[in-house]
Parts: C-alpha cells; sequence; structure tokens
C-alpha cells in the first residue's frame, strides 16, 4: 500500500466466524476493495478504498459484513475539520478540482424541518380519503387565456355549452410528483428505463436530462419531458416532437452557473447514439447556453422550441435557485415559459465540483417561497407553473412545497435511493456498484429495470396516499386548493426573517 | 345582563375592526335567503321569522340582513349604508363622499331599541350619484358596447371608494354600496337585528339573512354577515379550507382581504368571475365548486370540455371545505353547497318564490305548503332569476326544479 496522508473514512468489519470466503464481496466491488487470497482462503479488505456504498454488506449471504463510518483520528479542530485536510491532502496530490456527486450533504437549514401542517378540528371536517374523493390530478402549463363559450341549442336540449378557446397545452400528472432530470450517460440505461416505464405506468412525466431519448424508450415518449441544454446532445426536431414537453435547462441546483462533463470513457456506442455524438468522445455541455446571453435570447429559444413543436406542447425553463431568483424567474414568465423548474441548493448532480455544490445557490423552500410572491404581485402567476426540485425527501415535503406556491415537485435523488443507491456521492467514478451511476456493462445489469420501475410506481403511490391522508386531515379534497395556501403552514425555531421570506406565521399563532 | 358586567368584557369598538382584520375566525352559521322571481316586493317580516326559527345555529355575535328593491325612488343612484364609531369618523367619511359624489339624501338609518342589541354605532344611509356617472363622450361613439363599458368603470370606482374608505378611515366602514338594496346587521341575534332595523317596514323582492356563531368572542358590528360589495351580498355557512388559495387569487387582481373572512373572499371572487370576467352564472359552479374530475370523464363531450378548461384555469378560485352561500344581487339569488355536501341546505319553491335555507323548518314555517322541497346536492346551483317581461326565463332555475322532480 502506497503511503497516503489520507485516512479511510470506512472501517471494514468482517467477522470471520461468519465469512464463508464465498468472494461475493469481492465480486460486488468495483472498488476493488475485498480481494482474494487465494493461499490463506481469506480475503482481505483495504478499507482506504472503500466508498460506503454498503453493496458487499447488502450481498453479503452470511452477514459477516459491517461497513462502519470510521471517526477522523486527526487531532480535533473545530476550524480545519477531517474535511477540509482530506481535500487539502487530495488536491496536493492531484491538484485538480475536488469532485463530488449527489446534493450537498453540508448542514445549511432544512426549512421542510421547520415547517409544519395543519389539520381540521371542529369548525370544519377533516375528510377521510378512504371514504371521501380526494383529488390530487395536477396541471402544468400556462392558464391565463380568457375562455370563450358558445350557447347552442340551450332551449331544445336543456342545458349545453360549447368551450370556444384552445387551451394551451397542459401536462396533466395523476400526482404532482415527476422524475428530475438525469441523463442516460450520468445513469444507465437500466435506470433510465425504470424511470420512464414507472412514469407512465403512473401517469407522471420524467425527464431525459441532457442525454438524449434512447430508441428503447420511445414507447414511454408520451411521459417524457425532453430536456434542451446547453451542449443540445440529441436534439433534433423528432427529439423535440417526441416528448410531452420540453425544458430547456439553464442551470442546475448542485452546480450552477458551471456546465457539465461526461468523459469520453463513459460514452460507449448506445449512448453516443442516443447524445448524436462520436463515440468516445468528452460530451461538453457549456457554462451558458452559447446563443442565450440574455433573456431576449432566451424568450427567442422559447419560441423557437414552440415553433418546431408546433405549439403543441409546453416549454419551460429550469434554472437553479440563486440570490437573484425572483425576479430572474419573473422573466423567464415573462419571455414565455409555460413552465419554470427551480432546482435548489440541495439538488442531486452526478458530478459537480465540491466548492460548488456546497457553497452556491440558495435552498429551495426560501426561492420557491420568494418566486411565488413575486410572481402573484406581478400578477403572473398564473401564466406559468412553478415545478421544483433540490432535495424532496418525502411526501411532506411534497405538501409543504405545494403550500409554498408550486405545482408539482421533481425528484431525483429520492428516486435513485428507491432503485438502490446509498448516497456514497460517488457517481461522477463510473463504478456504481448499484448498477445506477455507471455505464460498465458487469455493474448495469445488477438494475433489474422490471424491480427498479416497481420500486418507482410502489414510491409514487405511496407518496400519493400519504398527500391523500394530510390533504384530507386539512379539510382540502382537491390539491389546486393546497397550491399556494400557506395559511396552512407554520415555522418551528426560525427567525422572523425566515418566516417573512417564506410568508408564514411561526406555530402558535392563530389564522 | 348586568351592566357592569357587560362593560368590563366590552372591547373598545376602535379596535374591533383592526382585531378582524388580523385574524381568519371561523364561524358556523344560519342562512336564509327568500327571491320573489317575479320581482314581488313583500315584507322584511317572513324572512325574520324564517331565520329566528334557526336560533341555535347562531349565538348571539352577529345577525343580519341584505334586501333587494327596498330604494325603487333611487333606483338608479348608489345607495350606502355605513357604519361609524363616532363623529370624527362620519365627518372624516363625509368629506370623502362629498369629494367623489354628488349626495341626493342622507339620513340615520330608523331603528328602535330592542332587547338584546346593544351600544350600536352610528348607523347611516346615502344616496348618492357619482361624478363618474354620466356617459363620457367617448363612451357614447360606440353606443350600448360604450354604456357598458362606463357601467363597468363605474363599478370599478365604487369598488375602490369603498375599500379606500374601509381601509383608510377609522372608525367608518361601508357595509352595503349597491343599488336600491341595502345590509343591515349587528351583534347581535338575527332575529334581534331585523326588529332593531324595522325591516318589517320594508319591502323588498329578494331577502337574505344571516345568523352567526363565530368562534371568537369580539362583537363588531362590521364584522357580521351579509358581506356586501357593489350589488353582490354574501351569506356563508362553512369555513373555506382554500382561503389562502382563494385570496393569494383575488389578489392577484387587486383585491386586497382586509377582513379575513372567508364571505370577504367568496365576495371578492364573485364580483371578479361574475361581473368583472363576465363567467356565465350557469358555469359559476364549476369554478367554485367544481365537478371531481372522474365526474368531468363521464360528462357529454362539449360539457366536459368546458368543465375541464374551467377547472384547469380556475383551480385557485375551487372553494374547498365546508360551505353553504347564498348570493344576493339584484337581478338574481344563486346558493351552492361545497362540492361534497358539508354543510346543510335546503330549498324550496311555491309560485314565483324561490326559498333557500340551512334547515327545512323555516322554510316550512314561512312556506307552509311549497310545491317542491329538495336539497340541492353538492355542487348543484339553485339560482333565482328575475323574470322580466319579454325576456326568457332562466333555464337553470327551471333545470334544477326538474332535477328535485326526478328525485321524488
Amino acid at each position: 500500500m502506497a503511503l497516503k496522508l489520507t485516512e479511510s473514512e470506512f472501517e471494514i468489519e468482517r467477522d470471520p466466524d461468519k465469512c464463508i470466503s464465498c468472494q461475493v464481496c469481492v465480486r460486488q466491488c468495483s472498488n476493488d476493495v475485498h480481494d482474494f487470497d487465494s493461499d490463506d482462503d481469506i480475503i482481505i479488505s483495504d478499507s482506504q478504498k472503500c466508498v460506503g456504498c454498503h453493496r458487499c454488506e447488502s450481498m453479503c449471504p452470511t452477514g459477516a459484513l459491517k461497513i462502519k463510518e470510521r471517526e477522523a483520528q486527526f487531532k480535533t479542530n473545530a476550524n480545519w475539520s477531517a474535511h477540509h485536510l482530506h481535500n487539502l491532502y487530495k488536491q496536493a496530490d492531484a491538484g485538480g478540482v475536488m469532485l463530488t456527486g449527489m446534493g450537498s450533504d453540508k448542514p445549511y437549514p432544512i426549512y421542510w424541518d421547520h415547517i409544519l401542517f395543519n389539520a381540521s378540528q371542529v369548525t370544519n371536517p377533516s375528510i377521510d380519503p378512504l371514504r371521501e374523493p380526494m383529488e390530487i390530478k395536477t396541471f402544468i402549463g400556462k392558464k391565463s387565456q380568457e375562455l370563450k363559450f358558445d350557447n347552442t341549442g340551450e332551449e331544445e336540449k336543456g342545458f349545453s355549452i360549447k368551450l370556444n378557446t384552445r387551451l394551451s397545452p397542459q401536462l396533466e400528472l395523476s400526482t404532482p410528483i415527476m422524475f428530475s432530470a438525469m441523463s442516460y450517460g450520468s445513469i444507465s440505461f437500466n435506470a433510465c428505463r425504470s424511470l420512464a416505464a414507472a412514469s407512465s405506468g403512473f401517469g407522471t412525466y420524467y425527464n431525459t436530462g441532457e442525454g438524449g431519448l434512447h430508441r428503447d424508450l420511445y414507447k414511454y415518449a408520451g411521459n417524457t419531458i425532453v430536456q434542451v441544454a446547453s451542449g443540445r446532445f440529441g436534439v433534433d426536431a423528432d427529439y423535440l416532437n417526441r416528448g410531452a414537453a420540453v425544458e430547456i435547462k439553464i442551470g442546475q441546483g448542485a452546480k450552477p452557473g458551471i456546465g457539465g462533463h461526461l468523459p469520453g470513457e463513459k460514452v460507449t456506442r448506445d449512448i453516443s447514439n442516443t447524445r448524436m455524438i462520436p463515440q468516445g468522445t468528452d460530451a461538453i455541455s457549456p457554462a451558458p447556453h452559447h446563443d442565450i446571453y440574455s433573456i431576449e435570447d432566451l424568450s427567442q429559444l422559447i419560441h423557437a422550441l414552440k415553433e418546431a413543436t408546433r405549439w403543441k406542447k409546453p416549454v419551460g425553463v429550469k434554472v437553479s435557485a440563486v440570490h437573484n431568483i425572483a425576479p430572474i424567474a419573473s422573466g423567464i414568465v415573462r419571455a414565455g415559459a409555460d413552465f419554470v423548474t427551480i432546482d435548489g441548493l440541495r439538488g442531486g448532480t452526478g458530478a459537480a465540483p465540491q466548492a460548488i455544490r456546497d457553497n452556491v445557490g440558495i435552498p429551495i423552500e426560501l426561492a420557491v417561497a420568494s418566486v411565488d410572491e413575486r410572481l402573484r404581485e406581478e400578477g403572473i402567476r398564473h401564466r406559468a407553473s412553478i415545478l421544483i426540485a433540490g432535495s424532496i425527501r418525502s411526501s411532506s415535503d411534497v405538501i409543504k412545497a405545494i403550500a409554498l406556491g408550486a405545482d408539482a415537485v421533481y425528484i431525483g435523488t429520492a428516486a435513485l435511493i428507491v432503485m438502490g443507491c446509498h448516497l456514497c456521492q460517488k457517481c461522477y467514478t463510473g463504478k456504481c456498484n448499484w448498477g445506477i451511476a455507471t455505464q460498465d456493462p458487469y455493474l448495469t445489469k445488477r438494475l433489474n429495470p422490471e424491480i427498479g420501475t416497481r420500486r418507482l410506481l410502489n414510491l409514487l403511490r405511496a407518496w400519493s396516499l400519504e398527500i391523500k391522508e394530510m390533504l384530507g386531515g386539512a379539510g382540502i379534497n382537491a390539491i389546486e386548493s393546497l397550491r399556494g395556501n400557506r395559511e396552512h403552514l407554520r415555522g418551528v425555531s426560525i427567525s422572523d426573517r425566515e418566516l417573512s421570506i417564506l410568508g408564514i406565521k411561526h406555530a402558535g399563532e392563530p389564522w | 345582563m348586568d351592566s357592569c358586567k357587560t362593560q368590563l368584557y366590552k372591547c373598545e369598538p376602535k379596535n374591533t375592526q383592526e382585531y378582524f382584520s388580523r385574524f381568519r375566525i371561523p364561524s358556523g352559521c344560519a342562512i336564509f335567503g327568500i327571491m320573489d322571481e317575479a320581482g314581488t316586493a313583500f315584507s322584511g317580516s317572513s324572512v325574520i321569522d324564517g331565520i329566528s326559527l334557526m336560533r341555535e345555529r347562531s349565538n348571539g355575535l352577529g345577525g343580519g340582513f341584505a334586501a333587494y328593491g327596498i330604494y325603487p325612488q333611487y333606483e338608479d343612484d348608489w345607495a350606502f349604508h355605513i357604519l361609524y364609531d363616532d363623529k370624527e369618523a362620519k365627518s372624516q367619511a363625509e368629506d370623502e363622499l362629498g369629494k367623489s359624489f354628488k349626495v341626493l339624501f342622507s339620513e340615520e338609518i330608523p331603528t328602535r331599541k330592542v332587547i338584546g342589541v346593544e351600544d350600536p354605532p352610528i348607523l347611516y344611509r346615502y344616496f348618492l350619484k357619482s361624478a363618474s356617472s354620466l356617459p363620457s363622450r367617448k363612451d357614447n361613439v360606440n353606443g350600448a358596447d360604450g354604456e357598458a363599458r362606463s357601467r363597468t368603470r363605474e363599478e370599478d370606482y365604487i369598488v375602490d371608494f369603498v375599500m379606500r374608505v374601509n381601509r383608510g378611515i377609522t372608525g367608518a366602514y361601508i357595509i352595503s354600496s349597491g343599488k336600491n338594496m341595502g345590509i343591515f346587521k349587528g351583534v347581535g341575534y338575527p332575529e334581534d337585528i331585523g326588529n332593531f332595523f324595522r325591516l318589517e317596514q320594508y319591502r323588498g323582492h329578494l331577502w337574505t339573512s344571516h345568523g352567526r356563531f363565530p368562534t371568537n368572542s369580539v362583537g363588531w358590528w362590521g364584522g357580521a354577515h351579509p358581506f356586501g360589495l357593489l350589488d353582490w351580498s354574501v351569506v356563508h355557512n362553512g369555513e373555506i379550507s382554500s382561503y389562502g388559495t382563494n385570496k393569494r387569487f383575488v389578489s392577484g387582481f387587486g383585491y386586497e382581504c382586509t377582513l379575513s373572512t372567508d364571505t370577504e373572499v367568496i365576495t371578492y371572487l364573485f364580483d371578479l368571475i361574475a361581473r368583472k370576467q363576465k363567467v356565465d352564472l350557469e358555469l359559476i359552479h364549476m369554478i367554485l365548486a367544481a365537478p371531481l374530475w372522474d365526474e368531468i370523464e363521464r360528462m357529454p363531450e362539449d360539457i366536459k370540455q368546458a368543465a375541464r378548461a374551467l377547472r384547469i384555469l380556475y383551480g385557485s378560485a375551487l372553494l374547498n371545505g365546508p360551505f353553504s352561500i347564498i348570493v344576493g344581487s339584484n337581478e338574481f339569488m344563486y346558493a351552492l353547497n361545497d362540492r361534497i355536501k358539508l354543510r346543510p341546505m335546503t330549498a324550496a319553491r311555491k309560485d314565483d318564490r324561490l326559498y333557500v335555507a340551512s334547515e327545512e323548518a323555516p322554510l316550512r314555517l314561512v312556506c307552509p305548503s311549497p310545491d317542491y322541497v329538495w336539497r340541492p346536492g353538492g355542487g348543484e346551483p339553485v339560482i333565482g332569476r328575475i323574470k322580466r317581461a319579454g325576456k326568457k326565463e332562466g333555464h337553470k332555475a327551471g333545470a334544477a326544479v326538474k332535477q328535485q322532480d326526478k328525485g321524488k
């Protein structure tokens, strides 16, 4: 073992009484932690290489393995934490940008955990979703037009009316939850297929990210939001017209202001076909769109995409939550977007510089509250739907997000966890032992798309049931009556300033 | 009641309006409405009798009436009823009135002393012509269209004025601001308030009334119901769980909810949807008590498209949670239950009269042998319209009758 200044982050405990040297762990670990010594018939583990993904522990047939987080052995220092020391040693070794994957793990305030939801008592009845209808169907798209009706033959046939206005295109969601943009490339085909099949099975949508649309997923195209990002990978007229909606990606919560990079070794033949780039070349998405240097350029792209899709599909814009997000969102709405996707500070990624992921952007809770408020103040809230992303962990986060003003949420990390992800944050290495963030065929086959689909469907079902329970408890039987209904939220142990930005009262204050 | 004790618990009237604006106060209630579709006026005593039978649905902290067609001598002029806490507020408000209107006539609203109605504010009514009611040359060019526009502008002006006074002048509160109609309300049981205002002496073609059971203890006359704006009056029994969503929706159109009551936001929704956006009365229930999605799926294609579009566009105007409301205006009476009927409402018809109440008993009391009695389903509107000579009848009113025929 070469001298390393870094310490291992994990301890591998192997119970020799239980280990039968079957070598499952050896075969399962793509990081080569475990090695079989045939001479002594024992398995040796190098904890330095362990990323803490718990694959070996989960697969060990005798339960002999235990992966434990190792306490840092550096001398305690409140200022120079083990995290900083590790980074410094690693950067001194390699001289590069510290990369990481998934959303920020830094202890920034999580406002969802400081917000409480309401329920009915006495003055109005709570509604039992097992006995009464409870509606969570959601429509995404512009809602601004005036409706015109023709009264037809009312004298003869009784009440009759004909709508004489064509609505702006809308996405119809059976639950206000969609799957975030995760490209084929950043995640495996089996993961993409699971997301697509689950969306189609449940009546919601997934997002291609910047990975193009694989031929084998065309059958789920009706439940696909196709993304147009700065690299324009996989974008052509056919791609745009296949999708149910188009999303222009300006930014991502985990890495606001910077682009993306899929290394050439991941660009397999399949990915090269799907992204429409040569096999083995790096797929680099520039930081900005080089045809969008200002808001009027964005407006042109929105309209170009609407033209390309014959005005039949909603066209939205995804941005990361940054300090000036409210005016930015207002500009996007005025530029003609049918929906605005806002991705918060804690949003996930396949790869991002640690410095940016952990230090740039603002929490999604504050962003959605201020965007909703600003759009309402300007009287343009109805012109676009607000979708939010950036660490929606549970159905209660969804409820709170909608009450703060979101129309629907995107979930990314939660969906990956459902498929097996253990948040080791090493997506950028391409060695995902769970077969999700990798293109290695030996690893990708570990994710069975049928099982992945079933687990995602279960997640959507479970959250939808929980949302219905909470809605009914608050005496509401349609999700649209919760949207922007901040009266049903109260803050706990947060400052007046935070309450005022969230637009909610503190717990204990009545209506 | 011991007068010392009353004094002890009395609230400073100046603070009450502010108090009402700070909190949202849910309340249970009794509602009652009678309309004569032929436009024949009748005295307020029957509506007082009806509401008095539902005494246990109120708790003496608010009662009121809206009456239409009661000021035929000022049919085309604005009739304002205003509450004043003191003379200072009155002189301030009258200054404002003088600046914006020509005051044709004003007087103290006649009342009588009634046990159970205490410490009334100064109650005044004004009959006004607005300076802008004269059509401008620009409007005249387009004939009828111009006239409609000029009317809308004048109504917008009245709405602005009422909101300005109610928000800006402490101790002055305009409780009704329509034409040939008036709202009479106060702290007390509704039948006592009716007697107090001598309503048996008025004759109108449409009456609604309200008995209030608020879950707070502060009595403020302006906080009683009906709530009025222009011709609209709303009486409401229920608690709207979608209040926050509805409030934010109307605020996007310039309506600021100052009283934090459900009735206020319902009134603004009506004003916005029916008056400003001119959505047909027949369609309003598809917004306020929108049909369920699977009901929409089963509708005939044309109606399905209409209902779907209305629900998508007006999702934030859906009133969610238990309610039964009666909306009055000079032209029609509109009653509606929430979509899963979580609050009671019964209707009856006898000849030209349409009755709607929280319970059946008061209907039977004032109309012992109705032609029909029915309980409208959730989200199923009951509409009574003035039948004018040469004008066709409101077909939905007929449809409602047909529905109940089937039920028999």
